[in-house]
């Protein structure tokens, strides 16, 4: 009786008030469509940053006269540095093969003219955070010093990381300020349209609570309301963004890298998170926004 | 709609007699602007009464009965309904409380967007009463107010009478012990007025203690009921059976006139 209660007291102030509610729609599908296309921008372009800041490494080479033993006492120490994702080992034969695939003209001649292979082992470290790349490099480089017998030098190509960093930092940091703007805006206008919405019909919600109905009996229709223009709205939005993505970015894709980057939400996904953001916030803002017409 | 049944149980445990319906006792209520609405008024209403609250506009009327309901709550001094002490009552029971008060305004307060049959309605939905019942309940009530023809029009497709019926019709409907009347009659010509307060009248017949705020003068002085005048917000007449005011001749009348305009010799300047 009550759910079946609220549902039509729900459906009728739908009709009874159908222009603040189509407001209400509008904007809830508009922000969703913004939403949408950002989303998806936003993962891209912070992915591509993340990708580029995976080739900050340390570079801890091993000296050659290091004994089985200390190399693997080595690896074992790095290993157990804070922030270290992962460790590769590159031996003095890999060193020289990678060296002639870089610069095969260097080794024209044939590499046994040098005599003996003159690169060292050496271990890659991968950080985990490449922001703190500096723990790993001061841990097994305190003060210019080695701290292991088998280490010969540490390297962590100052100058290369920092311009990653900063560079990756600026992108991130920008896109994660530009979708906190967004959301915050739309937030605030599906408040406004609401509040606007509601503020029509706060004589009503007087009336309601001088006959005795409890806050929550006032609230649920109008949550519930709030929730089926939060589906609309959120329903028609993914239409819009269906029909936009197969018509303009699938064909387009195979030429921008950009927009198939592989880190970009699945669409399923977004759609699941689109339809449920847009009954939460249409549906939490009408029982927020009630609150203050409740209070007599 | 537990609590609806409940409540009514606690009340009849209660010595019938001794607990009056309303009491005020002491009560002073300022407005946040610094006005004063009501000044050290006490008075106890007995279950059953029958009180006109009378006054000019701006005495305290409207501040009583909205205090009575809960809406406002008093400055200092204490007011208990049915011997609850209002102070007690949280803010979350608010809403049971006011199911056991019938209101009804000046200006009807319908919900406009919703039938005659469905206003009155609404007051048993919101406590929960089955659908069955109400379907029984609302076409007798309206019945009752004689508006069985209309169950189907919207409010603003009726009289001002028809609609202070309705009014009624949803304030009594789950026959609440106490009900509270802020102008009735203000917005409608004496013939209807008759009407409405031969509804109201009806109603305390069964046993409904009655608070009617008015100022209308000639219903007061036919009803002779208790009469419980105030003036800038204090009590300063309480009879039971009176009239709007105390028997004035026409010579008194015309001396208070011209003083209160400030024309007479005595006038003073206010």
């Amino acid at each position: 009786m009550r759910w079946s209660f609220f549902l039509k007291e729900a459906l009728r102030g739908l009709r009874r008030s159908s222009a603040p509610a189509l407001a209400a729609l509008l904007t809830i599908l508009l922000t969703a469509v913004v939403l949408g296309v950002f989303i998806p921008i936003v993962q891209a372009t912070t992915g591509t940053a993340n990708e580029v800041r995976s080739r900050v490494v340390v570079d801890v080479y091993v000296k050659d006269s290091a004994t089985q033993l200390e190399q693997a006492e080595l690896r074992k120490a790095i290993e157990e540095t804070g922030n270290v994702k992962s460790v590769e080992f590159i031996s003095k034969g890999e060193a020289l093969a990678r060296a002639q695939e870089k610069n095969p003209k260097a080794f024209e001649a044939g590499a046994e003219l040098l005599g003996s292979n003159p690169l060292p082992a050496s271990f890659r470290v991968h950080p985990e955070d490449p922001d703190r790349l500096d723990e790993i490099v001061s841990r097994l480089n305190a003060d210019g010093e080695p701290q292991l017998a088998a280490i010969d030098e540490v390297r962590d190509r100052e100058e290369d990381t920092d311009k990653i960093l900063s560079a990756t930092g600026l992108v991130k940091a920008l896109t994660a300020g530009l979708a906190v703007l967004l959301v915050l805006a739309s937030i605030a206008l599906i408040a406004n349209t609401i509040r606007l919405s509601i503020f029509a019909r706060r004589r009503e919600v007087e009336v309601m609570k001088l006959v005795g109905a409890t806050n929550w009996f006032i609230r649920w229709p109008f949550v519930i309301e709030g929730m089926i223009v939060g589906f609309l709205g959120g329903l028609l939005a993914v239409l819009l963004l269906a029909i936009v993505k197969t018509t303009f970015v699938d064909p387009l894709s195979d030429r921008f890298a950009l927009l198939a980057a592989p880190d970009t939400i699945d669409f399923p996904l977004l759609v699941v998170l689109l339809m449920f953001a847009c009954i939460a916030v249409s549906a939490l803002g009408s029982g927020i926004t009630l609150r203050r017409f409740l209070r007599v | 709609m537990a609590t609806a049944r409940t409540e009514p149980a606690a009340r009849r445990r209660q010595p019938p007699v001794d607990v009056p319906v309303v009491e005020f006792k002491d009560v002073t209520k300022v407005y946040g602007g610094g006005s004063v609405a009501v000044q050290a008024a006490s008075m106890r209403i007995g279950r059953g009464e029958f009180v006109f609250l009378v006054g000019p506009t701006g005495c305290g009327k409207s501040t009583c009965i909205r205090l009575m309901m809960k809406e406002l709550e008093p400055s200092r001094g204490a007011i208990a309904i049915a011997g609850r002490p209002l102070a007690e009552v949280p803010r979350s029971r608010v809403p049971h409380l006011r199911r056991n008060i019938g209101v009804v305004f000046q200006d009807y307060k319908l919900l406009p967007n919703r039938t005659v049959y469905d206003n009155v309605a609404y007051s048993l939905q919101v406590i929960g009463e089955s659908r069955k019942e109400i379907r029984r309940k609302v076409p007798d009530i309206l019945r009752l107010v004689g508006l069985s023809t209309k169950l189907h029009n919207f409010p603003d497709e009726l009289s001002g009478g028809e609609q202070q019926r309705v009014s009624i019709a949803r304030a009594f409907v789950n026959h609440p012990p106490l009900l509270l009347a802020d102008e009735p009659t203000g917005n409608l010509d004496p013939e209807t007025s008759i009407g409405i307060m031969q509804l109201i009248y009806r109603i305390n017949r069964t046993g409904t203690t009655v608070v009617v705020a008015t100022h209308d003068k000639e219903m007061v002085d036919k009803m002779r009921r208790r009469v419980i005048e105030l003036r800038e917000g204090r009590i300063v007449r309480d009879e039971l059976s009176g009239l709007y005011r105390p028997d004035e001749s026409t010579t008194e009348f015309a001396v208070r006139l011209r003083g209160e305009l400030g024309v007479g010799d005595e006038g003073h300047p206010n």
